[in-house]
């Protein structure tokens, strides 16, 4: 609507520049007019460049957005016709046990794929960077980086071998002498959510340490110098310089990560499947339970709006925080 | 370890007591770098060490194998099928990886450099993007484009990819070409050249890294993408390599070996494009870039 306002509106203004200049030759007046209109043209064709990456992304992702928050407000099994109910299906998401407890992992995520990796990642940046030498950087790096480059279901099953009753994880304690910690991690009430969790640390924390060892090395080194005449020790230097020093790293670490443990679906569709009982699921899992197999397709949508506009909410507080001056 | 002391005096204070520490402190630096890359490896040589073993013997963790047996890659490959997973795979990403570059390239490109009209709103517009989860659109996909056909399709799956990844496509370009100066562009056009000669001509030639990390990151999204081809293509024989893998995971999760190889398989392509291109691949996801 505004975009066409917005072409339309030069359009009066050359007839009355003509009409004022009545008496002159059309050459005098020619020239505003095809200023003018060049200037539209130049406008349309600027939107014809963007028309390639409006159209797929209005198709394919606002519009199904959209449809989604429409779907919420019936009752619907994919197959006979909806029925309206409003926001019922919200309403529901507030009081069932099973939503409620997805949520309550989602949460547990964030600790795990977020709190945790963020700390490690800063701890050992703060670490790292104190070494004189860069020698062997590239290497550590491309190594860091590889959980990130491979599909998630792949982690996923790296991982059930590691967590499985004759895994490496079961087979390294009992090398160790703590045979009796042994378990079936994943299939474990107590251990299947964290189990999970530091599978998504495992991820994400060599992406934080990169991440903020690129960041330290923006930090200019007279400040530490300086820090240093004043007495301060490693700890002191950490909390009063680096730290704060790596709010823009800081914030792109925290949307990354907060995105992934929201929104995680694949690592717990291949690993535990939600189970054992509903000990992991998380919204994503149950977005596809309810809508694919569980005839619920209203209840799935509106937690799918729900997850939306969390997560929305958590990049806009993030990106907040990350502007306000230290 | 010669190297510590002659080091150490140069970095720190001489009197013996902070010589102490930063002895410990040259050190922790190695013992922090070996932990991660040992966490980071350990699972991936167990897994290598599963895929070699002969098939259906039973296993621990952390086994060195009798003899090195390959078979289960062969199997994976023809048996198990993921020779065409691949394949299917490598289709997806050719038709999305160059459709969705130029798509961002041009739109990137009106944004940083042509007068768009409602330039903030379109530009936010598209950044709203970013935080829309693949969960919140792929029910109303599945459903219209089943309407339409389109599911077990490769137009159909390609289009909601390129659809998913636009919105860090168009940010990543806007944002190079608005640190290209702006008197090569306003040169460019009082020779006459048109807005698509500028792109063509003038600023494509000099933007190769820039596309080259965009091309990069959108193979492996693509490649990675699980939720989108797990929906939509609902033909097993169809999928993603992925998609398949997370399907032979539920059928024959027990034949340890013959997953570890048909893991191994899937991850393959994408280790390579990796290796090949860290360097554009590491700077796109540190400036923000995380998808699937």
């Amino acid at each position: 609507m505004t975009t066409a306002d917005r072409l339309t509106e030069p359009a009066p203004a050359p007839r009355t520049a003509r009409s004022a200049k009545r008496g002159a030759g059309p050459a005098v007046h020619r020239r505003p007019r095809t200023v003018r209109s060049g200037r539209r043209r130049r406008r349309a064709v600027a939107l014809l460049y963007l028309l390639p990456a409006l159209l797929p992304y209005t198709l394919f992702a606002v519009l199904p957005l959209l449809h989604t928050a429409y779907l919420s407000l019936f009752d619907w099994d994919g197959v006979t016709l909806p029925s309206f109910v409003g926001v019922d299906n919200y309403r529901r998401i507030g009081t069932d046990p099973q939503l409620r407890a997805a949520a309550w992992h989602a949460g547990a995520l964030i600790l795990f794929f977020s709190v945790l990796p963020i700390c490690v990642g800063l701890v050992s940046a703060a670490i790292v960077s104190r070494r004189a030498g860069r020698r062997g950087t590239a290497l550590v790096r491309t190594v860091l980086f590889l959980p990130q480059v491979i599909p998630l279901v792949a982690v996923g099953i790296l991982w059930r071998w590691v967590y499985g009753e004759d895994g490496t994880l079961n087979q390294a304690l009992r090398a160790v002498g703590l045979g009796g910690l042994t378990d079936a991690w994943l299939g474990s009430f107590t251990w299947a959510l964290p189990a999970v969790g530091l599978i998504g640390t495992w991820v994400v924390s060599g992406l934080c340490m990169v991440l903020f060892l690129s960041g330290t090395q923006r930090i200019d080194q007279e400040i530490y110098e300086a820090a240093r005449m004043d007495g301060a020790g490693p700890v002191r230097e950490f909390t009063a310089i680096t730290v704060p020093l790596l709010r823009p790293e800081l914030a792109i670490a925290l949307s990354i990560t907060v995105i992934a443990a929201l929104s995680s679906f694949d690592l717990i569709y291949i690993t535990t499947g939600g189970g054992p009982g509903n000990s992991t699921v998380v919204p994503g899992i149950l977005i596809y339970r309810l809508a694919f197999g569980g005839g619920a397709v209203g209840v799935a949508s509106a937690l799918a709006i729900v997850l939306t506009v969390v997560i929305s909410l958590a990049v806009l507080v993030i990106n907040r925080l990350s502007r306000e001056a230290p | 370890m010669t190297s510590t002391t002659s080091t150490t005096s140069t970095t720190s204070p001489a009197s013996p007591a902070s010589t102490t520490g930063a002895v410990t402190g040259r050190l922790a630096a190695p013992v922090v770098l070996a932990l991660f890359m040992a966490a980071v490896l350990v699972p991936f040589a167990s897994l290598l060490l599963a895929s070699l073993q002969p098939a259906g013997a039973p296993l621990t963790g952390f086994a060195l194998p009798d003899g090195l047996h390959f078979e289960n890659f062969s199997r994976a490959w023809s048996a198990a099928g993921f020779g065409t997973l691949l394949r299917s795979s490598v289709v997806i990403a050719l038709c999305v990886v160059p459709a969705a570059v130029v798509c961002a390239t041009l739109a990137g490109y009106a944004l940083a450099t042509l007068e768009v009209p409602g330039r903030g709103r379109l530009y936010a517009y598209l950044l709203l993007g970013l935080s829309i989860p693949t969960e919140s659109t792929v029910i109303p996909l599945y459903y219209d484009m089943r309407a339409l056909g389109l599911t077990n399709t490769v137009p159909g799956l390609a289009l909601a990819e390129i659809g998913a990844f636009m919105p860090f496509g168009v940010f990543w370009m806007r944002a190079h070409f608005a640190t290209m100066p702006r008197s090569l562009i306003e040169a460019a056009r009082l020779d006459g050249a048109s807005s698509w000669a500028t792109l063509w001509r003038i600023l494509l030639p000099s933007s190769r890294p820039a596309v080259t990390t965009l091309g990069v990151l959108y193979f492996v999204w693509s490649w990675n993408q699980f939720l989108l081809p797990l929906i939509l293509i609902q033909d097993p024989a169809r999928r993603t390599a992925p998609a398949g893998l997370g399907f032979f995971t539920g059928q024959y999760g027990v034949d340890v070996p013959l997953l570890a190889a048909a893991t191994l398989i899937v991850i393959a392509p994408v280790v390579l494009v990796y290796l090949f291109f860290q360097r554009h691949f590491i700077s796109g996801v540190l400036s923000g870039a995380l998808k699937g």
